[in-house]
């Protein structure tokens, strides 16, 4: 019962989680693009002046994460002439339900006793894990693409079909990075995984995936930001040509919601990132029972300040990686839609194909995974 | 699976199926099409067969209907009109489908209600079980399938290349036609 009551409370922190990280993703949207461009940024509503009394730099928090939510929350809700209401009013939980639900699989800690209770730090142990991330990554196209016809609007419904071909075409990228994955660790739980994870090579170098598999990382990082529809891959949404594109009929809430859509999928494939190539909850050269630095060098830690030093190194970790996937939205330019269909096919499925291919070799060769 | 769960996803799919045949809007229908899918997914999960589940949400909802959506976006499906035509052809449909119903009812059916569970060997439903049976029972058969598919892939591409290249020739004539008349 208790275990059962501990997983809930898990799954919610975990969503909740994702959601903090749309939301830091949103302001480093507006405040960190400025900082990379060299502008001030959002910088309105100081509403009392206090923080500049006492001499502080304005950060545009409240201009980012107050204000703008509250314009958004509080704007009309507008359902064009001629659309279908029923999907216009569904599309954008359609696209964001998915998303979050995905969360609950991710392993954000390794196993915590506490008392004379042991909770493992994973809202939901799937044996099967990374299907069921394919499949609710594959289930999110419908409400974008829904979100596109729906609106009875041209450049919405074109949207929705770009985002739909996209989506589909590097899922397929992904989907054979996450098998040459599951290859290599011989397992399809993610907890599994990231333990697998643990221990060192040479005495020093942490046994992480990225080691092993660099060509699916890179596969996995690019076919993640197609997934997340951002740019240099945000041709559904185009607004050079498109306006926004599958959103362009949409206002504020359900406006929101897919905004989130595509920040939570960022933060997700940052979560991904993280958990397959860089140990997840791993903290370089700590055990059970403490850190063994190389050189032969002992401190001894308590167990639970070992479990909860993991999930903060999975945070520090997923933190760096939306870091990461912020800087790569402002610093590229937008793919022409031939280049982006021509990466996705002849570019990520045929060097996923071959990275399959290599890993099934050398697994036969050398008898044994990871 | 708890019978209450079981009873409530079987409802949820075969009224979703119902859907996917009364409604008129061809997007409609297909969203109905996803639900069944998803459901019978969650019962194949929820009866151990995991893997399976998942292959269905990943290849049936998540990649075959999306393909049905481009083919509903790209042919432009109107919404479908109520069937037109003489009031006999409903009357004797509905005796039709009265009459599969009892056969269905008659025949198939009380077997099935016979059957009991009775449990599975472990590990059924894991990945490991199903490569085991893909690979060694089934091996012949498996390759087989994937040789066909990869026949029809091939056949759709070159079917699609030639087509490109008439329209390549055309296109050719038509330029030759305008410098002449140049």
């Amino acid at each position: 019962m208790i275990e059962l009551v501990v997983g809930a409370i898990e799954a919610i922190l975990m969503v909740l989680v994702g959601l903090q990280l749309s939301i830091f993703l949103l302001y480093f949207e507006r405040k960190g693009s400025a900082l990379i461009q060299d502008r001030v940024g959002a910088n309105r509503a100081a509403i009392t002046g206090l923080g500049r009394k006492l001499g502080m730099p304005n950060l545009g928090i409240v201009n980012t994460l107050v204000a703008d939510p509250v314009k958004l929350f509080t704007k009309e809700d507008f359902v064009p002439d001629g659309a279908d209401h029923f999907l216009h009013a569904l599309a954008p939980f359609l696209a964001l339900f998915p998303v979050l639900i995905t969360f609950v699989v991710i392993p954000f800690g390794d196993t915590i006793t506490i008392g004379r209770h042991t909770f493992n730090l994973q809202a939901a142990n799937l044996n099967a894990a990374a299907l069921y991330l394919l499949a609710t990554i594959g289930i999110g196209v419908y409400g974008v693409s829904l979100g596109g016809w729906a609106s009875n609007n041209r450049w919405a419904l074109l949207g929705g079909i770009r985002a739909t071909a996209q989506m589909i075409s590097y899922e397929i990228a992904m989907g054979l990075a996450i098998v040459a994955i599951v290859m290599t660790y011989g397992t399809l739980d993610l907890q599994e995984m990231c333990r697998s994870q643990g221990g060192v090579w040479f005495g020093f170098l942490p046994r992480w995936g990225i080691f092993v598999q660099p060509l699916a990382f890179i596969i996995l990082l690019t076919a993640g930001i197609a997934e997340s529809k951002r740019v240099p891959f945000d041709l559904p949404e185009g607004e050079s040509e498109l306006i926004l594109g599958y959103m362009v009929e949409y206002s504020g809430g359900k406006q929101a919601a897919f905004m989130f859509t595509d920040f939570a999928e960022q933060a997700l494939v940052a979560m991904l990132l993280v958990t397959f190539f860089f140990g997840g909850w791993q903290v370089p050269w700590l055990y059970r029972d403490g850190f063994h630095l190389p050189g032969g060098y002992f401190i001894h830690v308590a167990s639970i300040l070992v479990s909860i030093l993991g999930v903060i190194a999975f945070l520090i970790k997923v933190l760096m990686f939306c870091i990461l996937l912020g800087l790569v939205r402002w610093t590229l330019p937008r793919f022409r839609y031939d280049q982006l269909m021509r990466l996705g096919w002849k570019g990520l499925v045929p060097l996923g194909l071959a990275n399959v291919l290599v890993t099934a070799f050398i697994i036969v060769a050398t008898g044994g995974a990871h | 699976m708890p019978m209450g769960l079981f009873w409530f996803l079987a409802a949820l799919s075969v009224l979703s199926a119902l859907g996917v045949v009364l409604q008129r809007n061809p997007l409609h229908c297909l969203l109905s099409l996803v639900l069944t899918l998803l459901t019978i997914a969650v019962l194949f999960i929820g009866q151990d067969a995991v893997v399976v589940g998942f292959l269905q949400a990943i290849v049936y909802a998540g990649a075959i209907m999306v393909l049905f959506l481009f083919v509903i976006w790209l042919l432009n499906v109107p919404v479908e009109t109520r069937p037109t035509g003489h009031l006999a052809f409903k009357f004797f449909g509905m005796i039709a489908v009265a009459a599969l119903l009892a056969e269905l009812a008659v025949f198939v059916l009380p077997p099935h209600l016979k059957v009991k569970y009775s449990g599975h060997p472990a590990g059924y439903g894991s990945i490991e079980a199903l490569a085991q049976s893909l690979f060694s029972d089934y091996l012949i058969a498996f390759e087989i399938t994937s040789i066909l598919l990869l026949v029809a892939v091939i056949g759709a591409v070159a079917l699609a290349r030639r087509s490109s290249e008439i329209e390549i020739k055309e296109r050719a004539q038509d330029a030759a036609r305008v410098e002449k008349a140049a």
